[in-house]
């Protein structure tokens, strides 16, 4: 069941566009890298996606709402985590949980209920205490995708979350969220580390604003290395590009 | 209903918590007012003479008239305190997780605006207790008229603030923001002088605090102390609120305002 779907959306700054006809449909319970380079588009894909902008060409559907008609039902169905870490750093783990929670229009027993299962699933419940500063890249980054899960939404989209972190914390997250992907949730994971996809996962290629390939990652490879297809790709549209 | 609510209380919970963990904005904002209430208004006390006005039914001293500018100026550096700290949220990127809410925009900013108010409220009835120690004490029940026209005044400057901080690109840009917003909208207005006694020096600089909306943020707050009903003051203050907000719902609409327009040139 596709539960995501943008379709010939297109985006400019200024003269230059930045999002060109991008389509993508994406289904329940899988885990699809958005993958490409730094500058690709990625970025204010997610904006679009997150409303933060907002554009006249095409369309952006999120649980079967449309994100320009019914923006707080699509938002609703989403959870964000963005590149830029978002926390109050001086507040305690449980008290930014409750601070989104309440965002989210969630109070009392409620919060609390999802609040602790969201820490539960991401083993941090014993640190629901600690003042955010006190915790450790890792930990922040596993905070903001409790987070983003409080409100049980349906598609989970991730700005390159792993930016910064030390190799076992990057392997425990990219791991964690592949494992919430399994219990039905869309992971929508913008990256352009090719190590942090599965063979079975959905992979899109971005880059310069289009959409180069929409596959599995162990079919795009078709044998070889993720890194070497993903070369390949880009470096034929530069060319491309470059013959005019 | 109640998630609005929700929302609301968890917004001036976190701007109230914020407030009183910054100790220096929490002392500045008291010292300020203090400083301009013991030292500057001791000297001019000689220097200005002025006349009996309403709400004033007996000859006062210059302090006792400067207290009610002093309100509005707390308020006012309130609320670009507040409109500053939007505008580093926004750079930091937790302004992200208000605007992505599935509440709506205008709701959440009006909670922002609403929870500044709250703590420029708690700020003012600091002041008037400080002064009163210093023998500059107001009607008794002036302090209750007080309330509602605080509430009116600093959501106005709060929408304003809120305005303001739709506008301004980077944090860079915020010292700028301030000397042509605070000292103007402060200096040309009827918080430390009369407009007659203004209208004396230069009937232009008369007629622009005339049109200056914290003008009748003052006066509004002047009237109250006194029990006494400024509807001029409360007209004009209540159009200025409804003008800055929509300015900044425009400002922070995706498809319109600022946010789209910082999107343009390179990332």
């Amino acid at each position: 069941m596709t539960i995501f779907s943008v379709r010939n959306v297109s985006y400019s700054y200024g003269p230059k566009k930045a999002l060109d006809d991008v389509t993508i449909d994406l289904e329940a319970g899988r885990f699809c890298a958005l993958l490409g380079p730094n500058g690709a588009g990625k970025s204010t894909l997610f904006n679009l996606l997150t409303r933060l902008f907002v554009t006249r060409e095409g369309s952006i559907r999120i649980a079967g709402h449309d994100l320009a008609r019914e923006p707080r039902k699509a938002l609703a169905a989403l959870g964000v985590v963005f590149q830029q870490p978002t926390l109050d750093l001086d507040m305690s783990v449980a008290w930014n949980l409750k601070y989104f929670a309440a965002l989210q229009g969630l109070s009392g027993a409620h919060a609390k209920k999802r609040i602790d299962a969201a820490l539960a699933r991401l083993d941090m419940s014993e640190r629901a205490r600690e003042k955010v500063r006190e915790l450790n890249g890792g930990h922040r980054r596993r905070m903001e995708i409790a987070r983003a899960l409080i409100h049980e939404p349906k598609v989970l989209l991730l700005d390159e979350p792993t930016v910064g972190l030390d190799i076992e914390s990057r392997i425990a997250i990219t791991d964690h969220v592949h494992d919430l992907s399994q219990t039905g949730l869309l992971v929508f994971w913008a990256t352009h580390l090719v190590d942090e996809i599965r063979p079975s996962d959905d992979v899109v290629v971005l880059h310069r604003g289009r959409i180069l390939k929409h596959e599995r990652a162990d079919s795009l490879c078709a044998g070889g290395r993720l890194q070497d297809a993903f070369k390949a790709l880009t470096s034929r549209q530069q060319a491309e590009v470059d013959a005019g | 209903m109640k998630s609005y609510l929700t929302a609301l209380q968890a917004i001036v919970f976190r701007e109230g918590w914020r407030f009183i963990n910054q100790r220096s904005r929490f002392f500045a904002a008291l010292v300020r007012p203090m400083v301009w209430l013991v030292v500057f208004a001791a000297g001019f006390r000689a220097a200005l003479g002025l006349s009996i006005i309403p709400p004033y039914q007996t000859y006062i001293t210059y302090e006792v008239y400067i207290v009610p500018g002093l309100c509005g100026m707390i308020q006012l550096f309130n609320a670009m305190q507040s409109s500053l700290s939007l505008v580093y949220d926004r750079e930091m990127g937790s302004m992200r997780l208000l605007l992505t809410s599935p509440l709506p925009r205008g709701w959440l900013l009006f909670c922002k605006i609403l929870a500044g108010t709250i703590v420029s409220i708690v700020q003012v009835y600091v002041f008037l207790a400080l002064a009163a120690l210093f023998g500059i004490d107001m009607p008794a029940m002036g302090y209750v008229y007080l309330f509602p026209a605080l509430v009116l005044s600093g959501l106005m400057l709060g929408a304003l603030g809120l305005f303001i901080s739709s506008t301004i690109r980077q944090l860079e840009n915020f010292a700028g923001v301030m000397n042509f917003v605070i000292f103007p909208m402060f200096f040309l207005s009827s918080a430390l002088y009369p407009l007659w006694k203004m209208a004396e020096s230069s009937p232009l600089l008369r007629d622009i605090c005339a049109f200056n909306p914290f003008t009748y943020a003052v006066e509004l707050i002047r009237f109250s102390l006194y029990g006494q009903f400024n509807g001029a003051a409360l007209m004009w203050v209540a159009l200025s609120f409804a003008v800055f907000m929509t300015g900044a719902l425009i400002g922070y609409d995706p498809a319109r305002g600022m946010l789209r327009h910082r999107a343009v040139g390179p990332k």
